[in-house]
């Protein structure tokens, strides 16, 4: 947490690891990402705690939480299994997508690799599709760095439509300029303009007939357009989940706080 | 049910507990008519569309953003390294190599320490038993708290920190190198040929560590029929508790027939047979349960090899020492406290003129001479289903007794108690660590596996598939090799 380049943040931003302390907070931000982008290693540093961080896809299976303090503001962070997309069907994917659709955090950080942008980017607008209180940290820069590799975070973030924000989560550098950006799109300081594939009429007619009949039919439940899109593609999982009621029960269960949470699943993201 | 407990959407098991908050208001079931007409509607396969539309705009932007500047060389050095880990012909002799490396120091050098801490812990239990009986307490009380409970915890601290503290932190250096996922690119063929998922290969490589650690990872594999299927054959791979059983008789039987300069190698080569004999076993009922209950073929998947990364020295001490070898080591003492009190009590209640020890030893006899080993072994192993890790000592002590133990200065005298006093063999050897391998789970890892899969019948498959399997192969060497010996 030492040296960090930011020009923009105020004199007074600071940043304290809070650890294991989530009982009480103010703001949840979730952390995204595809496999091995280093989502735990940024949850590391900004939590203080140690989860192991192991360099294979697939280390983090469930969601491990810490808390961190930025600007006297009390955060929860919640960090995912990595995913490639929003649409796949294994477990541990699934507890991400999950979380994203239904935990409605107050901002999604998707963390990026600078060094494989382009197949980042498919989840990162993907996950812009559902939300767009999100940031974009593109990190792994030193690592881009030495491979020749320069990222324009400038024309990313303007193409986006939120903030992306260059960082190295192993060294911490950037992890303020990442909070600030955290915080102006939670606050609405930032208003963020999410880019999103503009479907074909009657597609975005079908979408708009969709909705309301789906927060008709399970009221409450977050994201009723990301449902009518798997339900026009027939996602035969969706309409399960629909027809058993068991959307809704999803749906609360990812806004309870986590009561299967320990220790030792924040230090291993196991149970 | 799904994404919180990763439980496994399986035919059988009740998927509707969180069902009884039907929403009200509209009915779901015309929302999915109308669905499914609108889907008629829409022209063109709209999901290949939006998902394409996601990959061109993913590389419109990226094209946009990103500058390769000239190709630099430690690209070319990973992959120049790659080139060799992942060669069809070195690739998988270079694993054996690497395995064989880390178990050789492992076994080198845990070797001392260990043998120093047992002088130490019964240097200490002489002392304390002594005090005991000066100060006048009953023979009872020092016998269960000082040769009962102490002694456990001595003897499992003893075997299992040193090679412990070795091998977590030379595992988690290869994992954080990035050396796993070439691992199982390596064995994708193989895995692939049994008819299960490539990604086993890690699942099982969390297995070295811990086994209820290898069943969590399985969710990383997206289909049911692929995950169960390594979820059941994780036991095959000798988890840490496993170990030090393997590495002692390794050590005090194989070694002991090389010279001194050879014996931690020749022990370590024999370690990494027991592992690749794992690797084989978990393979062959891979493809079993693949062709049985669990039939289908495998699934493709993709694989990403990344970057090797340099391990960070303070991440990888923290992680192997405090949250990986004291996590482990304090599992075990929980355990042993009890099981050195159960071993005491076992060896100083008599019925009649013999220990309730030795009566339940000899229960078990005929079924232990049956796959080459004994009635203490089995008994052993019943005592120490909770975890593997106390097998030895519990072992060790149902053959002291509850008499004063000699101290286990060397492991030639550790070899003179099983050879000399209770009759042990190359065979017995050779079957108990043959059992050690193939055994059923600890208890840890069955209640993780019904966790899991959320099923009481494949929680027991996952228990008594290994346990049969351990009784058929030491009950077919120990007849093949009775009737040629």
């Amino acid at each position: 947490m030492s040296a960090h380049n930011c020009d923009t943040c105020p004199s007074h931003a600071h940043l304290a690891q809070m650890g294991l302390k989530v009982d009480r907070f103010d703001r949840v931000v979730a952390l995204a990402g595809n496999p091995n982008t280093g989502k735990s290693t940024l949850f590391n540093a900004l939590t203080g705690l140690k989860q192991h961080t192991g360099n294979w896809p697939g280390k983090t299976v469930t969601r491990a939480e810490g808390g961190f303090q930025f600007n006297g503001v009390r955060y929860k962070l919640v960090d995912l299994p990595g995913t490639y997309s929003l649409l796949s069907a294994s477990q541990d994917e699934e507890v991400a997508r999950d979380f994203l659709l239904f935990g409605t955090p107050d901002c999604t950080i998707v963390v990026t690799d600078a060094t494989a942008l382009e197949r980042n980017l498919n989840l990162v607008l993907q996950v812009l599709e559902i939300t767009g209180k999100a940031v974009v940290a593109v990190n792994l820069m030193d690592e881009a760095k030495r491979k020749g590799i320069e990222v324009d975070v400038r024309s990313l973030s303007r193409d986006l439509g939120v903030p992306a924000v260059p960082v190295i989560a192993r060294t911490g550098e950037g992890l303020q300029a990442l909070l600030t950006s955290v915080d102006g799109v939670i606050t609405g300081e930032i208003q963020t303009r999410p880019r999103r594939p503009d479907g074909t009429a009657e597609f975005n007619a079908a979408l708009a007939e969709l909705v309301p009949l789906i927060e008709a039919a399970a009221p409450g439940v977050p994201n009723a357009r990301w449902i009518a899109i798997r339900l026009l593609d027939g996602d035969v999982r969706v309409e399960g989940a629909l027809r058993t009621g068991e959307l809704a029960a999803l749906v609360s269960r990812q806004q309870r706080p986590d009561d299967r949470f320990s220790k030792k699943i924040a230090l291993q993201g196991a149970q | 049910m799904t994404s919180e407990t990763g439980a496994l959407p399986l035919p059988g098991v009740s998927r509707d507990r969180a069902g009884s908050s039907a929403p009200t208001g509209a009915d779901p079931e015309s929302v999915i008519r109308r669905a499914e007409q609108l889907r008629r509607g829409l022209t063109g396969n709209f999901r290949d569309e939006a998902v394409s539309s996601v990959y061109a705009e993913a590389e419109r932007l990226s094209r946009r953003a990103v500058r390769q500047h000239d190709q630099d060389r430690r690209l070319d050095w990973d992959q120049r390294i790659d080139r060799i880990v992942t060669s069809p012909i070195l690739g998988l002799p270079l694993m054996l190599v690497i395995l064989a490396v880390v178990f050789w120091l492992t076994i080198a050098g845990a070797n001392v320490p260990s043998a120093m801490l047992a002088n130490g812990f019964f240097w200490f239990e002489a002392r304390a038993a002594a005090l005991f009986e000066s100060a006048g307490a009953p023979w009872w009380l020092t016998g269960f708290i000082w040769h009962g409970v102490f002694r456990g915890l001595a003897w499992v601290i003893s075997v299992m920190l040193p090679p412990m503290a070795i091998f977590f932190p030379l595992f988690t250096i290869l994992e954080d190198l990035g050396y796993l996922p070439r691992v199982a690119f390596n064995l994708d063929f193989l895995f692939k040929r049994a008819g299960a998922h490539g990604k086993q290969a890690l699942t099982m490589a969390m297995g070295f560590g811990c086994n209820a650690a290898g069943v969590i990872a399985t969710r990383v594999i997206d289909s049911p029929r692929e995950r169960l299927v390594a979820i059941l054959t994780n036991n095959f791979v000798p988890c840490n508790g496993r170990f030090p059983t393997l590495i002692m008789l390794a050590t005090i039987f194989v070694a002991a027939s090389f010279p001194p300069v050879l014996a931690s190698i020749a022990a370590a080569a024999a370690v990494v047979g027991v592992v690749v004999l794992g690797v084989f076993f978990t393979l062959a009922m891979s493809w079993l349960l693949s062709r049985t209950v669990l039939k289908g073929e495998a699934s493709a998947f993709t694989l990403e090899l990344p970057p090797y990364r340099r391990p960070g020295i303070a991440r990888i001490l923290y992680t192997s020492l405090i949250d990986r070898t004291l996590f482990v080591l304090w599992r075990a003492i929980l355990t042993a406290a009890p099981a050195g009190a159960v071993i005491w009590l076992l060896g100083n209640i008599y019925a009649g003129d013999t220990s309730l020890a030795t009566h339940s030893a000899n229960a078990l006899a005929p079924l232990g001479r049956a796959i080459g080993l004994d009635g203490v072994i089995l008994l052993a192993y019943v005592i120490a289903i909770p975890a593997n890790e106390i097998v030895v000592p519990t072992m060790l002590m149902v053959y002291t007794g509850g008499g004063m133990m000699s101290e286990m200065e060397s492991m030639s005298e550790l070899r003179g108690l099983l050879v000399g006093q209770h009759g042990w063999t190359m065979l017995t050897a050779v079957n108990l660590m043959l059992f050690a391998l193939l055994h059923n789970p600890c208890a840890t890892t069955i209640i993780t596996i019904y966790k899991e899969t959320l099923s009481v019948r494949w929680a027991a498959l996952g228990a008594l598939m290994p346990l049969a399997l351990a009784f058929l192969v030491t009950f077919l060497t120990a007849t093949i090799v009775r009737l040629f010996v």
